[in-house]
């Protein structure tokens, strides 16, 4: 098997927050299948917070542990916190990843903060309705 | 739980008649060939045995077989050795894009030493077309490299054919029979090549030991120099355990060839026609007919073959895959890429590699336990949630 921590094979036999959210208020997508990885980030906010996250993810082993782990930090935080989530952060809960698969695999908290920039420039765009600034990405 | 090795093209096991000739050579039979007493003629008649059951097996002479430290060793030996060799014929060589990468490499290494070098495309199916070979021989060609089978996708190659053209041109031919040695027949005459690959660890004898089979009169420069071990073609004191183990798997399988194969093709045709049949969006990679006794190659639409590598060790079955998250350099396997298989479909990489120690029942819980593993991590891909989402919408 892959050199993995323990902590990654536990995400990986049991990933949480697998899914996709109904309605989400942001979505963040991230890699492509090329590539061989691939996260796609839903977020329910409420009241600043991260009342929900789930994720997709096609890829490895390390991939699937990264958006486990990233969307098990991210749960109940506040977007500002939420923000704050690196990879480096990421691997270092996980108890190390792989140096080869570091880049690779790592994305989890890229996706996440495309979903909660997608959520802040949807309500961005809604209050300054009629408004050329929205944050279109 | 039910433990399924199904990884036999990484490594056979070694079993047991093999193993137990090769204890007296890590015990009291320790002498070296090359010593003039008793402890040196046993080991001496011991290898000159080994060399005529390697020999018996491809249907050589026994004065042509080198003995190697792998098929590895082998196959760097046959394309710089050879191509050194040769080459105040010419400077160009040519192998397929399929070849391994103990070919490939030592082929772009005699790039950098100055010869130049013409790679050979395969079809879907991964087999070289032996017209296209003719059109890549020139006039400075010395030298032709292609491999009997291909372990990950188990499609064979026309050797025979290709032999035929070599000839024609003058060119010395060798293949590399790593994958094919000891598990098919192979008979150096009927394939009329110039030089061929084996090694032990494919054909259920021990790691660490391989031949190389030149035939006489065709010139090779020695890669290793200093005593004149393997007639002054393979310097270095005699690995005596594992080219005794070479012999014995070499007997072995040249006696229960027959029904190892037998063996082995029904168990790669039960998994080849019901894995598709249970799980749907798999491609079959390789010839449909031509193939390896004992491979079945699959590409799983919409997942990543680490995970489901992963996923199969954790229910005891043990295979592997091309995909480029499995590989050390991250890099899908060339040959995927050379039959045309998208980047994305070769990431969901399966080879099954089936042994003599296999059984039916091997297949069925492979059957059994592959279907939800391969649902479970759809189930988590966003590539068949778009899918899906499109088929849906195209409704």
């Amino acid at each position: 098997m892959p050199v993995y921590s323990e902590k990654v094979m536990d995400h990986f036999m049991h990933p949480r927050n697998v899914g996709e959210i109904e309605n989400p208020d942001g979505v963040g997508e991230v890699g492509n299948p090329v590539c061989g990885d691939m996260m796609t980030f839903y977020i329910k906010v409420k009241d600043n917070r991260l009342e929900d996250v789930k994720f997709k993810t096609f890829g490895c082993g390390a991939a699937i542990a990264v958006s486990s782990m990233v969307s098990e930090m991210a749960k109940d935080k506040t977007l500002e916190e939420a923000l704050k989530i690196t990879p480096r952060s990421v691997a270092d809960e996980l108890e190390g990843l792989p140096k080869n698969k570091f880049h690779c695999s790592n994305l989890g908290a890229q996706a996440l903060t495309k979903a909660i920039e997608d959520y802040l420039s949807k309500k961005g765009k809604h209050r300054k309705k009629g408004k050329k600034e929205g944050g279109e990405q | 739980m039910r433990k399924v090795y199904l990884d036999n093209a990484a490594t056979t096991p070694l079993i047991p008649e093999v193993c137990e000739a090769m204890m007296p050579f890590l015990g009291e039979a320790f002498g070296n060939p090359s010593s003039l007493h008793d402890w040196g003629d046993v080991a001496r008649e011991a290898v000159e045995a080994a060399r005529e059951q390697v020999a018996q097996l491809i249907g050589a002479s026994a004065e042509e077989i080198i003995f190697t430290g792998s098929g590895t060793e082998s196959n760097n030996f046959a394309v710089k050795g050879l191509a050194l060799a040769q080459q105040n014929k010419g400077k160009h060589v040519v192998v397929s894009a399929i070849e391994h990468f103990s070919v490939l490499n030592s082929a772009r290494t005699l790039e950098k030493w100055g010869f130049e070098l013409s790679l050979v495309p395969v079809d879907r199916y991964g087999v070289v077309d032996p017209d296209y070979v003719r059109r890549s021989i020139r006039k400075d060609t010395i030298l032709v490299s292609i491999m009997q089978a291909n372990g990950e996708i188990g499609t064979m190659e026309s050797i025979s054919e290709i032999a035929r053209i070599t000839k024609e041109s003058n060119v010395v031919f060798h293949t590399d029979a790593v994958a094919t040695a000891g598990t098919i027949p192979v008979n150096v005459s009927e394939l009329g090549v110039d030089a061929l690959s084996l090694a032990g660890n494919q054909f259920y004898g021990p790691k660490g030991v391989g031949a190389l089979w030149v035939r006489k009169g065709v010139r090779i420069m020695s890669l290793l120099d200093g005593g004149i071990q393997e007639g002054g073609r393979r310097a270095g004191t005699e690995n005596m355990p594992a080219i005794v183990g070479l012999g014995k798997a070499a007997e072995l399988a040249a006696t229960n060839m027959v029904a190892r194969m037998e063996h082995l093709t029904h168990l790669r045709d039960r998994l080849l026609t019901e894995l598709p049949a249970k799980i749907a969006h798999v491609v079959v990679t390789g010839h449909p007919q031509d193939r390896l006794p004992g491979n079945a190659s699959f590409c799983i639409e919409f997942i990543e073959g680490e995970s489901m590598l992963m996923l199969l060790n954790s229910q005891g079955v043990a295979v592997s895959s091309g995909s480029a998250c499995t590989s050390r350099a991250l890099k899908a396997s060339h040959v995927l890429i050379a039959i045309g298989i998208p980047h994305e479909l070769a990431h969901g990489s399966l080879l099954f590699s089936f042994g003599i120690e296999n059984t039916v029942e091997d297949v069925d819980y492979v059957l059994e336990v592959l279907p939800p593993i391969v649902d479970r991590l759809r189930q988590m891909s966003p590539l068949y949630a778009k899918f899906t989402k499109a088929r849906e919408g195209g409704k």
